[in-house]
């Protein structure tokens, strides 16, 4: 019953929001979820007080070879001037077939 | 100059300063701050668009391309200084130089409030001189920085979008369109939101600026006495011109004042969003240290007064 996909997570500045949104529709990545976070790394903290100063937390559930296109693409787009970080996990679906 | 330090409003951003110094657990929730920042860009556009219908044109046009020239000018001088003298690199300096150009909305309120509350007369159409000075700072800036630069750049289009676009230009221009189109005989109740609260609204505004002040206060140190000094002594170069400026193209002692207090204040609004997108490369920490932390308390307690006597003096002359 159960499908076995990827989850993957980007922890970022929300300024970067829209142009994320952008970049996953021209990859052809249709669903995500995006939520507001805040937290500290090493670009010092980022409370979510105030406007230049929000993060957001985006997820996508997709297929391994989706995932991976779409961390080398925020690896080579992002990673060097953005606040930002990702990671992936295993996740199981039902309705595998409605994730790329 | 004493008088101004007790402006309510002036004490009000006192105590948001000394609640973040003090680490006091007060925090104004993000969604007013938002909030406050849409009602006070609004009112300033309607007012200004309110007054503009029934005003005659006199020097506006002279007015707007001196604003123009000063924006386009500002960042065109501050780069070179940045650069040799600050030793910042290309990035840094026009992503600085961009904000430096930029306007603040609440140094622009406050000058505003500063000539209302004294009964002073200015030109009613001083809002339209803060998208006019906004939008060519912002675009030059991105100029020097991609001047070239080999990097890969966003396109042209996305960014003249987003400065065009942007929430503080947007809302000002809309906010003008509303009061100069508007029925006068229905602006009634839209007068009781938009203008008599204003300086309440104002006065919790900069609370929380004393709040924002505060956290970016402790980066100060970290970028040296030469942004200090900058942060200080570019904006009064910047209002001393900006006056002369306004007094050539026919302005009032007024209007040369919210056009010198416009050149002088650094933007924290505009400028963060739209240099993060166009100069990634830049440092945030820096620009919105010295737009925060250096400029923006300097305006409100010293600046603001200062320029008045400036643009006074020059009109003398």
């Amino acid at each position: 019953m159960f499908a076995k996909k990827k989850l993957v997570v980007v922890i970022c500045e929300g300024q970067l929001e829209n142009t994320l949104i952008d970049d996953l529709h021209e990859m052809k990545v249709y669903g995500y979820t995006i939520c507001e976070a805040k937290g500290e790394g090493s670009r010092g903290v980022r409370a979510g007080d105030w406007e230049q100063n929000r993060n957001i937390r985006l997820e996508i559930v997709c297929s391994e070879k989706e995932a991976e296109r779409v961390f080398t693409h925020i690896k080579n787009e992002y990673f060097e001037n953005y606040a930002m970080i990702t990671y992936m996990s295993e996740v199981e679906v039902i309705r595998g077939d409605k994730f790329v | 100059m004493a008088e101004n330090f007790l402006d309510p409003v002036i004490l009000f951003f006192g105590l948001g300063l000394l609640a973040g110094i003090l680490k006091s657990d007060l925090r104004i929730p993000e969604q007013l701050y938002e909030t406050l920042t849409i009602y006070i860009l609004l009112a300033i556009g309607l007012k200004g668009g309110i007054k503009l219908s029934h005003a005659t044109v006199g020097s506006t046009l002279t007015s707007i391309v001196a604003s123009m020239v000063l924006g386009a000018m500002i960042p065109l001088i501050a780069y070179p200084i940045l650069r040799r003298l600050g030793k910042f690199n290309r990035s840094d300096s026009a992503a600085l130089s961009g904000h430096f150009g930029a306007v603040s909305s609440v140094t622009f309120a406050v000058a505003l409030d500063y000539l209302i509350s004294r009964g002073i007369y200015f030109e009613e159409f001083v809002p339209v001189l803060y998208i006019t000075l906004e939008v060519p700072a912002i675009l030059v800036a991105i100029a020097l920085a991609r001047f070239k630069s080999e990097k890969k750049n966003i396109p042209i289009q996305k960014l003249m979008r987003e400065v065009l676009l942007s929430k503080s230009v947007f809302l000002l221009l809309g906010g003008l369109l509303v009061g100069y189109l508007g029925l006068s005989s229905k602006m009634g109740p839209i007068e009781m939101v938009f203008f008599d609260p204003f300086k309440g609204v104002l006065a919790l505004f900069l609370l929380e600026m004393g709040l924002v002040t505060s956290r970016r206060l402790k980066d100060v140190h970290k970028y040296g006495i030469f942004l200090l000094v900058f942060g200080t002594c570019f904006p009064i170069s910047m209002a001393v011109l900006a006056c002369f400026m306004g007094k050539l193209a026919g302005m009032s002692v007024g209007g040369s004042f919210i056009l010198a207090t416009l050149a002088a204040s650094a933007s924290y609004i505009t400028a963060p969003v739209t240099m993060r997108m166009a100069i990634p490369e830049a440092n945030p920490s820096l620009y919105l240290t010295s737009s925060l932390g250096i400029v923006f308390p300097f305006n409100i307690m010293l600046g603001v007064p200062l320029y008045y006597k400036i643009s006074t003096l020059v009109h003398l002359i």
